[in-house]
C-alpha cells in the first residue's frame, strides 16, 4: 500500500541534499533522484520500494509541500478511494473518499502542549545515587506501584 | 578521505555507553540514563553515552505511526501481582513473574511522564461520560480517570505518540549524542574476554562510512522480527505487515551471534486483526463490545467453548490465552464455515441505545480514529471497499506469524532480573551449559548473560504485554542499571576481538559482490554469482511458511517437515554469503536479511526442541499436538555459537512467585 509523490508539488525540499520524507521514512523508502536518471524527474522525491512500504504515513505527514498520498495497495484493494492527512502543530484533519464517492471529515488532538516545548528535566530532583540498587526510577510521579507484599509467594 | 560506494570511511569511535535502536525502549533509556550519569559525574565517573538509530527517532520503531491506546497502564486499583498473572496466562503458564511484576510496578511511571509532555488521554468524568485528551482534565498522576477500554488498556489520542516521547529523549540526550541512519549489524565480544561485550560495528545507509564502536555497556534494543514468514499479501501488499516491517530480528541475531541466552524463541504472535489493512481489533472488541462470527452469524467463542477445556488450565481463565482464541476461530476456518466478521454493525447500534447523544455523534469518529492514529492501511482498505462499520460488518483473519517479546509474545533474550522479589537463585533443570548463570539475576536488572550486553522491550523474552509503556519503562530500567555496570567497570577497557578491517570487510562484501559481478549479465537482478536480498528473503518466506508452521499448513508442522526446513535453510545460509547490494539501501536489506535467517533458525530450532504443541493457534506440531504440562511446563533457552554455527537448546525450571490459582476462583 505504498506512497506515491505528487510531480508537480514536490520541489525536492528545495534542492538540499535530503529531504523531509527521505529524513522520515522509517524504512528507508524515500529517494531523492538529484538528476532524473531513476524517475525522468530531476528533484523530486519518489518511493524507492513500494512493495516495502507499511503504510505509515510519516512521509505523507511531514512533506511541506503535501506533495505525497497513499494510493492503496493495488494488489488487494479496489482502487478510486484515498485517506489524506493534514497534520497541525497540535490536530490532525483527515479528508477520507470512499470508492463510491462518500466523503467523511476528521479532526483529532495530537499534542496538548507545543511541539519543542518539551524540558525533560524541569522541576524534577537528581537522581540519588545511593537508591540506584532500589527499584524506582530518578524521579517519582504517583506511577509507582509498590503492590501488595503477600502476592509474593516465594519472598 | 571521503568514502566512496565500495569503498567506505571507516571511522572508530569510543563510548562507555551504547544504545542501539531509537524505538520506545531507547527513548527510555536515553531520558533515564542522563540523570544517572549526571549524579555519577558528581561521585567522579564521567561517563560517555551515545544512541544510534537506523531510522529517524521522531518515527522509528513499532509507535511509529502513532497508537491509538497505553496497551499497560496499571493503575491504582491493580497490584503488580495481577498484571503478571494475566502476563502468564495469556503465553501458556510460562513467563518470568520476575519480569512481568517488576514491569508492572514501574509502567505508570512512564505513563505519566507522557502525559506531562503532551500526550491527550482520553478521560471520563464523574458520569462516566468519555472525553478526549485535549480537554484539560485532570491528569493520571493527579487521580485523573482515564478511559479503559480493557483492564489494563487506556484510550489516547496517540497520533504523535512517538514524536512526543522522542523529543523527550532527544533532549534528554542531546543531539551530539545522537547518530540516526546507522544501522548496526554486528556485536563484538572482548578480545580478553569473550563472555564480555566489547562494541558494535554498522554503517550509514546515508554516507559511505562503516561505524566502530567500542562500549563498556551496550544496549541492544531493536525490535522484534517481521517478514520470515510469506505474508499474506505478496505483492505491493507485502509492506502492510501488522508489526513494523522494519523490525528484521536484528536484536535477536545479533545477541545470539555475541553469546546470549535466548529464550522461548519457539513463542511466535499470530495476531487476529482486520483481514488486509492488519487493522486493530482491541478497541472493537473491549470499548465497543463487537463480537466475532462465523460466516453465519455464530459467535465462535461461545460455539466452541468446549475446546477451551483441552487445554486447562489456561483456556479456564476469564480471558482465555490469545492462542486459544484463535485455536477456535480456525476450526470455523478449517472446516468451511469462514469468512469470520467482526460484527461492528451489531456493535454500533447497542451502543447507540446506551450513549448520551453527544457521545453517539462521536463515535463514529472514535471508530475511525482506532485506525487512523495507528493503522492508516486499514482506513484504505475501508474506503476501497465501501465498509462504513455501522453499516457493513468487517472480515477478520489470522496474520502470518511474527516474533516479538513486548506484545502477546514473549520470544526474546534471558534477561536478568530484579532481585526482590523471590525468583530463583538456582538450576533445577540438568543441562544447562555450564558457563551461564543459574537463576534468574545475575547483578543488573536488564542484563543478558553477555556482561555488558543489556536489552529492553521486544529484547527481553520470557515476559510480553510489555507494549509502548512498558518498553519505555524497560528501557529506564536498563539505563539504571547500565550506569550502575559502568561504575563497578570503570577500569575495564573494551578491546574488540576481530581486526576493524575484517569487520569492514564483512560488512561490505554484499557490495563488493556485486561490484565484482554486476556487469557478467545484462540483467542486473539475474546473475548466477549472486543473489538480491530481496529474492533471498522470498526463499526464506517460503521455506517458513510451507514447512515451519505458516500460513499456507494453517500453522502446522511436524518433526520431519522441520528436518527439512533446516537442510533448506542450511543451504540458505551458505547463499546469503552471495547476497549483493547495488547501493546503500540495498546494503540495508541484505544485512537486515541475515538478521531474520538466523532468527527464523532460532524458532525452528526451538519449535523442535520443544516436544508438545504449547501455543494451539499460533502452531501445532502435528506429532505432538497437546500440552504436556508435566515435561514441558518450562522454559526453553539456547545459545548460538558463531564458529560452528551450531544451536545448542535446553530446558530451564519455571516457577511461578505469584499464586495462579487466583485467575481461575
Amino acid at each position: 500500500m505504498p506512497t506515491f509523490v505528487r510531480t508537480e508539488k514536490c520541489d525536492g525540499c528545495k534542492g538540499q541534499d535530503k529531504t523531509a520524507c527521505m529524513y522520515i521514512c522509517p524504512h528507508d523508502l524515500m529517494k531523492l533522484d538529484k538528476d532524473g536518471s531513476d524517475t525522468g524527474h530531476a528533484m523530486k522525491a519518489y518511493n524507492q520500494e513500494p512493495e516495502q512500504c507499511w503504510e505509515c504515513y510519516s512521509c505523507v505527514k511531514i512533506c511541506p509541500q503535501q506533495a505525497i498520498e497513499a494510493r492503496h495497495y493495488a494488489d488487494v484493494v479496489p482502487l478510486g478511494g484515498s485517506v489524506q492527512p493534514l497534520r497541525g502543530t497540535d490536530s490532525i484533519m483527515w479528508t477520507i473518499k470512499f470508492r463510491n464517492g462518500t466523503m467523511k471529515r476528521f479532526k483529532f488532538p495530537i499534542r496538548t502542549t507545543p511541539e519543542g516545548s518539551i524540558d525533560p528535566y524541569a522541576g524534577k530532583p537528581e537522581a540519588d545515587m545511593s537508591k540506584i540498587e532500589e527499584p524506582g526510577f530518578f524521579v517519582q510521579n504517583n506511577g509507582y506501584r509498590a503492590g501488595d507484599p503477600s502476592e509474593l509467594i516465594c519472598k | 578521505m571521503a568514502g566512496e560506494f565500495g569503498n567506505p570511511e571507516v571511522i572508530e569511535e569510543s563510548v562507555d555507553i551504547l544504545l542501539i535502536g531509537g524505538g520506545m525502549a531507547c527513548c527510555g533509556a536515553g531520558y533515564e540514563i542522563m540523570r544517572w550519569l549526571d549524579a555519577a559525574k558528581k561521585d567522579g565517573h564521567d561517563f560517555s553515552v551515545k544512541l544510534v538509530d537506523k531510522a529517524a527517532m521522531d518515527r522509528s520503531g513499532a509507535v511509529a505511526q502513532g497508537l491509538s491506546a497505553i496497551n499497560t497502564y496499571i493503575g491504582s486499583e491493580q497490584d503488580p501481582a495481577d498484571y503478571a498473572r494475566m502476563v502468564s496466562n495469556d503465553l501458556m503458564g510460562i513467563t518470568r513473574d520476575d519480569l512481568a511484576y517488576d514491569l508492572g510496578r514501574h509502567v505508570d511511571e512512564s505513563v505519566h511522564l507522557f502525559e506531562e509532555w503532551g500526550l491527550p488521554i482520553w478521560k471520563t468524568d464523574e458520569n462516566g461520560e468519555r472525553f478526549d485528551g485535549s480537554k484539560g482534565m485532570t491528569p493520571l498522576a493527579e487521580g485523573g480517570k482515564p478511559v479503559r477500554s480493557g483492564k489494563w488498556q487506556i484510550m489516547i489520542n496517540g497520533e504523535s505518540y512517538k514524536w512526543i516521547v522522542a523529543e523527550a529523549a532527544k533532549k534528554a540526550l542531546g543531539m551530539e549524542n545522537i547518530e540516526e541512519r546507522i544501522f548496526i549489524v554486528k556485536l563484538i565480544n572482548d578480545k580478553n574476554d569473550p563472555s564480555r561485550i566489547a562494541g558494535a560495528v554498522g554503517f550509514s545507509t546515508r554516507n559511505h562510512t562503516v561505524h566502530v564502536y567500542t562500549a563498556k555497556a551496550i544496549l541492544l534494543a531493536a525490535g522484534g522480527c517481521v517478514n520470515i514468514f510469506r505474508p499474506r499479501s505478496v505483492g505491493e501488499g507485502t509492506g502492510r505487515a501488522w508489526y513494523p516491517v522494519w523490525n528484521a530480528g536484528s536484536t535477536y541475531s545479533m545477541a545470539a551471534e555475541a553469546g546470549a541466552e535466548l529464550t522461548l524463541m519457539e513463542n511466535r504472535f499470530v495476531p487476529t486483526r482486520f483481514k488486509d489493512g492488519y487493522g486493530p481489533v482491541g478497541a472493537w472488541f473491549l470499548l465497543f463490545k463487537a463480537k466475532a462470527t462465523n460466516a453465519f452469524g455464530e459467535v465462535y467463542m461461545d460455539r466452541n467453548k468446549e475446546m477451551l477445556d483441552d487445554y486447562p488450565p489456561y483456556g479456564q481463565a476469564a480471558v482465555p490465552a490469545s492462542c486459544l482464541r484463535n485455536h477456535l476461530m480456525l476450526k470455523e476456518m478449517k472446516e468451511g464455515r469462514g469468512p469470520i466478521y467482526m460484527d461492528t454493525v451489531t456493535a454500533l447500534a447497542n451502543l447507540r441505545e446506551t450513549l448520551s447523544p453527544r457521545e453517539v455523534k462521536h463515535l463514529e469518529a472514535e471508530a475511525w480514529e482506532d485506525f487512523l492514529d495507528m493503522c492508516v492501511g486499514q482506513c484504505g482498505i475501508w474506503v476501497g471497499e465501501n465498509i462504513e462499520p455501522e453499516k457493513k460488518n468487517s472480515e477478520l483473519m489470522p496474520t502470518e506469524p511474527y516474533l516479538l517479546g513486548s506484545h502477546s509474545g514473549c520470544c526474546g533474550i534471558w534477561t536478568s532480573g530484579p532481585t526482590d522479589v523471590g525468583a530463583p537463585t538456582d538450576e533445577t533443570e540438568a543441562g544447562v551449559p555450564e558457563h551461564l548463570p543459574k537463576g534468574w539475576n545475575w547483578g543488573y536488572r536488564g542484563m543478558t548473560t553477555v556482561n555488558g550486553l543489556f536489552t529492553a522491550g521486544d529484547g527481553v523474552g520470557a515476559s510480553g504485554h510489555k507494549f509502548s509503556s512498558g518498553s519505555h519503562a524497560e528501557g529506564r530500567l536498563a539505563a539504571k542499571a547500565m550506569v550502575k555496570y559502568c561504575i563497578d567497570n570503570k577500569d575495564f577497557t573494551p578491546e574488540l576481538d576481530t581486526p576493524v578491517d575484517q569487520l569492514v570487510e564483512e560488512i561490505y562484501k554484499p557490495v563488493r559482490t556485486y561490484l565484482e559481478h554486476k556487469d557478467y549479465t545484462t540483467a542486473i537482478d539475474v546473475n548466477p554469482n549472486y543473489i538480491t536480498p530481496k529474492m533471498l528473503q522470498f526463499r526464506l518466506q517460503k521455506i517458513m511458511d510451507e514447512y515451519v508452521a505458516g500460513v499456507a499448513t494453517y500453522y502446522t508442522t511436524n518433526a520431519e517437515m522441520m528436518k527439512v526446513a533446516g537442510e533448506k535453510i542450511d543451504e540458505l545460509k551458505i547463499d546469503a554469503m552471495k547476497m549483493r547490494a547495488k547501493d546503500l539501501h540495498e546494503l540495508l536489506r541484505a544485512w537486515e536479511n541475515y538478521h531474520r535467517i538466523l532468527t527464523a533458525e532460532a524458532h525452528l530450532k526451538h519449535i523442535e526442541f520443544r516436544q508438545e504443541s504449547r501455543y494451539p493457534g499460533f502452531y501445532y506440531r502435528s506429532d505432538k499436538n497437546f500440552v504436556d504440562e508435566e515435561n514441558w511446563k518450562c522454559f526453553v533457552n539456547s545459545i548460538y555459537d558463531k564458529n560452528t554455527k551450531q544451536w545448542t537448546c535446553f530446558k530451564r525450571a519455571h516457577k511461578d512467585l505469584v499464586d495462579k490459582s487466583k485467575l481461575f476462583k
